[in-house]
This record gives structure tokens, sequence and C-alpha cells, in this order.
């Protein structure tokens, strides 16, 4: 097994080979990945050594010490925290070897065409269709929407609907779509902030090879399983300082104009002060669990913590800045490539945050979850899993 | 960063104690004793310093303890939290025992660690590490004076009293009268510790003792605190899917799930903040800020737990043959001891740098 000092070892040979400064930033990157050094825990050949997935700190430090450049991991969170890993487990060989490096070294990016105008936290009712021509291609038709990214990506995970004729969770499959092939429409939808940062995506008979379906055909809902349920620790493994997240720019405006405190606002800023604190010790405890190898059921409620926090801290900070608080720094409709937090006013955090409690799955879904498979709470009677999707009442 | 999880031996702990409550501390036995003269489980807590020597875990071994530290008795109190144990433990082991440890009173310490004798802090529960206690008058080589709301004192043979000289005296139960109050905590009731000119020992100044004393209790009750919310939340979780209405298990109705769902997510983060504090305590990094953090959020916790369980429970929860009343009033008194979240909370605005207005 790989040891911390063998993964010293093997990251100083790879500066010694590409050194940072004197490497283009790609060929470092691609480099760093056929060392495996990209992703340790992933197998040899796919951007890892098999290494303890804990280890990845220790290349990380040292890389970051030696100046080395990253792959700018926020501008890729889907590929990342969601495709990587389901394409890894469910992928055949050819496809880990086409996509994972491209992924890793952000030079593809990925977007995640799941939900649709009438299938959002019911995900399985989707009606997106993919109909097969004979062995061949597949033919997809269908609108999705909220699509994060899909104006910068190069690929999407796309769920589809392939058997009608089955209960909903059954007939559905999982394809990799080429985001530039011909019937790909991707229309800016303006948010709640200004900008447009997800998108409706029409497809009008889009081609997709059988060699870019993931997993068996009909299988699509247990392949999707792994992509949400790694959407959702995504969060809990993120290690901050403390003051790291939205707490921090709050507790400084605090300190740097004592002319805006007032009582009733500093009884609830330290109240959520703890919160943020506190929060931020169960993602240390999330992360020191899975450094083991025993990963709690803490990650589940991370995101909901995560969203509420944010949402109650950048309301108090618009609050805190009384008449400042009325402005808004710029309502210009633009389509970033990423979620810029820090960036921004507070009035763009109090707007931006009141996605965190329904991407990803809304906070509702998320008790749901926590309540049955966590707690072990009988399920709501269902009344749509055994009939065919087509009979379902829409 | 501190180390947040618990060890093989912690977890091995947990269990021997567990195990050890389960015999002597069951909720019939503990109801029935609150109604009796003698709350207090002298069995039970001979059990666990006797037979397992537990007093001892904070005092080294040279001076006759355990030499271990606040994570292990931070998981003992978890323990003794989830079986709301009338036993003077956190009085005692942790409260009376550090500020014991502050002063170096090695005799004393050493019976205190051996469970032979019972120590109390004669300060009222409620006050916070900081904050004004009461003293009693020294005159004439004897102390004087009445000190209310010592919790346990009614079972403790050593007293450890502050006197308006500054100083902490050790004064004998025997010379002093301890008389019961009607305690809301059934399980850790409180007595008046009256003195007329009662002798006493000098252990040495009062302020740093009392304030090491009042900070690493604080800080623990945290997770007596978990213990209580994570009892209290496992038992109803495994009541609403037994008890049935409308024709089916009412843990299947969203509204209850959602509650309970919450209140998952309150204990998982309540467990953080007290295994910080019980690490923070054991390094001494961080300590002030971990502390204040733990009690800040442990008291709401625990409060909102035990009230949802009652709630969830309804009638049944209401009887007092059902033991989650007295949760409730562990769950609630301990909101107060040591500090409030309040308090707490005003403490951390100085610790860290955000002022009040
Ligand atoms: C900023 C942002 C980015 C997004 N990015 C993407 C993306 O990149 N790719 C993608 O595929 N999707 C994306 N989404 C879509 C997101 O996943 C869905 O919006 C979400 O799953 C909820 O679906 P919905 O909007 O249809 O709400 P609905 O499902 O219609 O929900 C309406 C309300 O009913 C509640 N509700 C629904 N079912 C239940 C239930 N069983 N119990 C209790 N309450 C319930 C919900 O919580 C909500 O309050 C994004 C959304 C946002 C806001």
């Amino acid at each position: 097994m790989i040891d911390a000092a063998e993964l010293k070892r093997r990251t100083a040979e790879l500066l010694a080979a590409q050194p940072p400064a004197t490497t283009d930033r790609l060929d470092f990157l691609r480099a760093r990945f056929d060392a495996g050094l990209a992703w340790v825990h992933y197998p040899e050949g796919l951007g890892g050594l098999g290494a303890a997935r804990s280890l990845q700190a220790v290349v990380d430090a040292e890389l970051e010490a030696a100046g080395a450049p990253d792959n700018d991991p926020r501008r890729n969170g889907i590929g990342l925290g969601m495709a990587a890993p389901t394409i890894l487990k469910y992928g055949t060989e050819e496809q880990k070897q086409r996509y994972l490096r491209p992924l890793w070294t952000g030079e593809e990016v990925w977007c995640q065409l799941f939900s649709e105008p009438g299938a959002g936290s019911d995900l399985a009712g989707l009606g997106t269709r993919a109909v097969r021509e004979g062995d061949g291609d597949w033919v997809v038709n269908g609108q999705k929407v909220w699509t994060s990214s899909a104006h910068n990506a190069r690929w999407a995970i796309l769920i589809a609907r392939t058997d009608p004729d089955v209960p909903k969770h059954a007939g559905i499959t999982y394809f990799l779509c080429d985001m530039t092939d011909p019937g790909v429409d991707v229309r800016p939808l303006r948010q709640i902030t200004g900008e447009a940062e997800f998108n409706e995506v029409f497809l009008t008979d889009v081609r997709i090879p059988d060699s870019r379906r993931l997993g068996a055909i009909g299988d699509g809902w247990k392949v999707a399983q792994t992509t949400l349920n790694n959407e959702r620790v995504a969060i809990g493994g993120m290690r901050l300082p403390r003051e790291g997240g939205m707490i921090g720019p709050v507790s400084k405006t605090w300190r740097e104009r004592p002319e805006l405190r007032t009582h009733d606002l500093h009884q609830r800023l330290l109240k959520l002060w703890v919160e943020a604190e506190v929060a931020r010790l169960t993602g240390e405890r999330l992360r020191q669990q899975l450094a083991l190898g025993q990963p709690g059921p803490e990650g589940a409620g991370m995101k909901l913590a995560f969203a509420r926090l944010n949402q109650e801290i950048s309301g108090l900070e618009v609050e805190l800045r009384g008449e400042e608080g009325l402005l808004y720094d710029d309502w210009t409709m633009r389509r970033p490539e990423l979620v810029d937090f820090v960036g921004r006013d507070a009035g763009y955090r109090y707007l931006r945050s009141k996605g965190n409690s329904i991407e990803g799955g809304t906070s509702e879904v998320l008790l749901n979850i926590v309540a049955e498979r966590v707690l072990g709470l009988p399920s709501e009677p269902r009344t749509d899993k055994d009939v065919a999707w087509k009979d379902l009442a829409r | 960063m501190s180390d947040l999880l618990y060890s093989e031996e912690e977890e091995a702990l947990r269990s021997a104690v567990r195990d050890l409550l389960a015999d002597h501390c069951d909720a019939p036995g503990v109801i029935a004793r609150t109604e009796s003269d003698a709350p207090h489980d002298l069995a039970a807590w001979k059990a666990l310093t006797d037979g397992m020597g537990l007093a001892g875990l904070l005092v080294p071994e040279a001076q006759g303890g355990q030499g271990a530290t606040h994570r292990e008795v931070a998981v003992v109190l978890e323990e003794l939290g989830r079986a709301v144990a009338p036993v003077p433990y956190l009085t005692s082991a942790v409260v009376a025992t550090e500020a014991l440890l502050e002063l170096g009173d090695e005799a004393l310490l050493a019976e205190l660690a051996a469970g032979r004798r019972i120590g109390a802090l004669a300060v009222a529960l409620n006050v916070a590490a900081g904050g004004a206690y009461k003293v009693v008058r020294h005159e004439g080589g004897a102390l004087h004076g009445e000190l209310t709301g010592v919790a346990d004192a009614a079972v403790a043979d050593v007293l450890l009293v502050p006197a308006d000289d500054g100083g902490l005296y050790a004064v004998d139960a025997a010379d002093a009268t301890v008389t019961p109050q009607v305690s809301f905590d059934l399980t850790r009731p409180l007595a008046t510790v009256t003195l007329n000119g009662a002798p006493g020992r000098l252990l040495g100044d009062a302020e740093p003792a009392v304030r090491r004393a009042l900070r690493t209790g604080a800080g623990l009750l945290a997770s007596e605190q978990l213990g209580l919310a994570d009892w209290v939340l496992t038992e109803t979780v495994r009541y609403l899917k037994e008890r049935k209405q409308f024709n089916r298990p009412v843990g299947g109705f969203q509204a209850l799930k959602h509650r309970l769902a919450q209140l998952w997510l309150e204990v998982v983060n309540l467990r953080a903040a007290a295994r910080n504090a019980a690490d923070a305590l054991t390094t001494g990094t961080d300590a002030d800020v971990a502390v204040a953090v733990a009690q800040a959020y442990a008291a709401p916790v625990a409060v909102h737990a035990a009230e949802e369980a009652l709630q969830l429970h309804a009638g049944i929860g209401m009887t007092w043959e059902h033991p989650i009343h007295l949760y409730l009033k562990r769950a609630k008194s301990d909101s107060i001891a040591y500090g409030t979240a309040g308090v707490h909370r005003e403490a951390l605005a100085g610790l860290v740098d955000l002022q009040a207005p």
C-alpha cells in the first residue's frame, strides 16, 4: 500500500520533471494526472494510485507549497463531484480512459441534464425520451431545465426515459451527452440575481451513440443514485478555517463598522456565529471519519445546515448594512463561469443562497432522506411505484 | 485541528459505563428514588468509582487518580446523561476535582479520586466561569454564612467554600448544615449550605480555582447534554415507529419526520461541538472559545430535543411514569447550569472580537 512518504517522493519527482515555474499549466496538470497524483484513491492509469483517500491532502499540500497550478476545481464542480465518481463506478474501460483525464484537468467542463420542467424533486418522473434505432444510436428528444454551467460545458451527464411501459424508476437510462452535437440548444435562464448561471436545454433529435451509454439499459436510476449521493456529500468534506464561510464577511463588517451595530443584530450574529462554527466542526468530524474510511451519516445533514446558515447569515448582513442594504451591486445579465459568493455584495449572497436549499435536492426532500435512511422512519404511502410510467396521471 | 472522533478505548469505556448503568440506573428506579429522601443513587456511584475508578480520571496517577483526560470524562458524562443518572459525577469528579487540581491539595484530591469522599464546590449551579459568586464570612478562624443552589451538596462529604478573604476553604460536611431545596431537576438536587462558625481548612486562592472548575464544568456539561439529547431522540424515533394512529405508524407522517430529521441534525452538530470542547480542554488549545461555543449550542439543543420528545410522545409523555420528564427537567436545568447560552455567547463576543454595540 502506498503511504504518505511514497506519495511525497512521487510528488517531488513530478515537481522535478515538470518545474511549475517553467511548465505550461495544462502540461503540468496532465503530467500530474498521469503520475497518479490527481485523485490518489483512484486506480492506476486513471489519475490515481489506489492509495487511501485521506492521503490526497499530503499531495495537495506539497504541490501548493511548490506553487504548482491547480485544476481550478470550482469551475468544474459537477464534473469532479458527480460525473467522475459515476463514470469510475459504471464506465467501461474505454469511457474511463476517454473522459477522466480532460475532466480532471478542467479542459472539459461537465454539466448535469437531470431536472425537467415536470420532474424536479420527483426526478424519476422525467419525460425526456431516448429511442434506439435498431442496434445503433439513441435519438433523444426533450427539455431539461435549471442546468448549471450548460453554457460552458463540453459534456453532460444525462438521464432519459428509454422504456415508458414499465414503472418510472425502471425505464430510465444514463448517457454521456456531447453538448456540441447538433440538436442541443442551450438557452440562458436569467435568475433572481440578475445573471444566468443556469439554462434551459432543448434536446431535438440528438443522436447519442450507444458507446456513450453509462451502465445497462434501464439501469439509469441506479447509476443516478451514485451521482446524487456524491452530490450531497461533496459539501461536507470541505475543510474550512474558522469564519471560513459566509460568517466571515459579516463578522468583518461588524468589526470594521461599529456605527452599524445594534443590540438585536448582535444577538443574532453571535447565535449564527456559534452555529457556523459548530457546522464547521461537524464538517471536520465528517472529514476525519472519511479519512478513516468510516463515513458517518453526517454528510446528509451538511447540505441542510449549510443552506440554512448561508441564508440566515446573508439575510442578517443585508440588514446590518442599513442604507447600503437597500442597494444592489450589479443587475447586469451575465453568464458567469461559477458562483461567486465572496466577490459580490451581501445582497447578491442573500439572493443566490436562496438556491442552496433547492439545488441538488430541496431541504424538504433531504429531510425525508435523513428521516427514512438515517432514522429508519417509514416512507410515505406511494401510489406511483408499480404503475407503468406512461399510465401515471400527469 | 482537534480530534473529534472517539478512540477505541473511549468506545470501550462507553460500553462499560453503559452496561453498568443499565444494571443500576433504570428509569423506574430513578423515578422511585426521586420520590424518596435519598434521590442520589449511591450504589451506582460506588460501582462507578470503586468498581471502575472513574472518579479519578482527571487526576494524575501520581496523585492517586487514573491520569486520563477530559476526553474520557466526556464519554462518561455522555452515558450519565443518557441515563439521567443521579450521581454526583459532574459535581465531584469534575468540578470539585478541577478546583483541587488548581490548588494542588494532594490528600483531598486522592480521596475524591478514589471515590472515598464526595466533594462539592459551594457555588450556585447557575454561575458561569468568571461570573460573580456568593462568599461566606471568614471571622476568627471560622466560617459564617449561607450559600444556596449548591448541586449535590446533600451527598457531599466535603464542601469547597469560598470566603470573603478570597480564600477557598475545605469544610467537612458534618460541620455544616446542608438543607435540601425543592429542585426542578430531581436527579441533580440543590441544597443550602449554612455555616455557623464552621472550621475550614484554607486550600488557597478561590478565584482561579473556581474559574477553572466552572469552565471545565461548562465544557463537559455539553457532553452530558449530548448524551441526553441522543437518548431522547433515539427513544422518540423508536416509539414513533411503533405507535399507530390513522392506521399507520405516526413516524411515517412527514410533519413528524421532518421534525425528527431536524433534531438529528442538531444532535450531530452538538456531538462535534461537545467533542471539540472535550479535546480543547485536554490540550489546552483554544479552550475558552471551544467551551463557549459548546455551551452556547448545547443548551438550546438539549432542551429542544427533550421538549420535542414530550410533544411527540403526547399523552404518555406527560405522565410521571414515563421517564421523559426526568430528561426535560435535567435539560432545562442544564441550560442554566454553569452559565446560560446567552452568557456564553456574551463571553464569546469578547473572545472572538465581535463587540456589543
Ligand atoms: C441554482 C440552481 C441550480 C440548479 N442546477 C441544476 C443542474 O445543474 N442540473 C439539474 O439537473 N438540476 C439543477 N437544478 C434543479 C434542482 O435540482 C431542482 O430545482 C430541485 O430538485 C427541485 O425541483 P423543482 O424545482 O422542480 O421543485 P419541486 O419538486 O416542484 O418542489 C416544489 C416544492 O415542493 C416540495 N416538495 C417536493 N416533493 C416533496 C416531498 N416529497 N416532500 C415534501 N416536499 C416536497 C419542494 O421541497 C419544494 O418546496 C438547479 C436548481 C437551482 C435552484
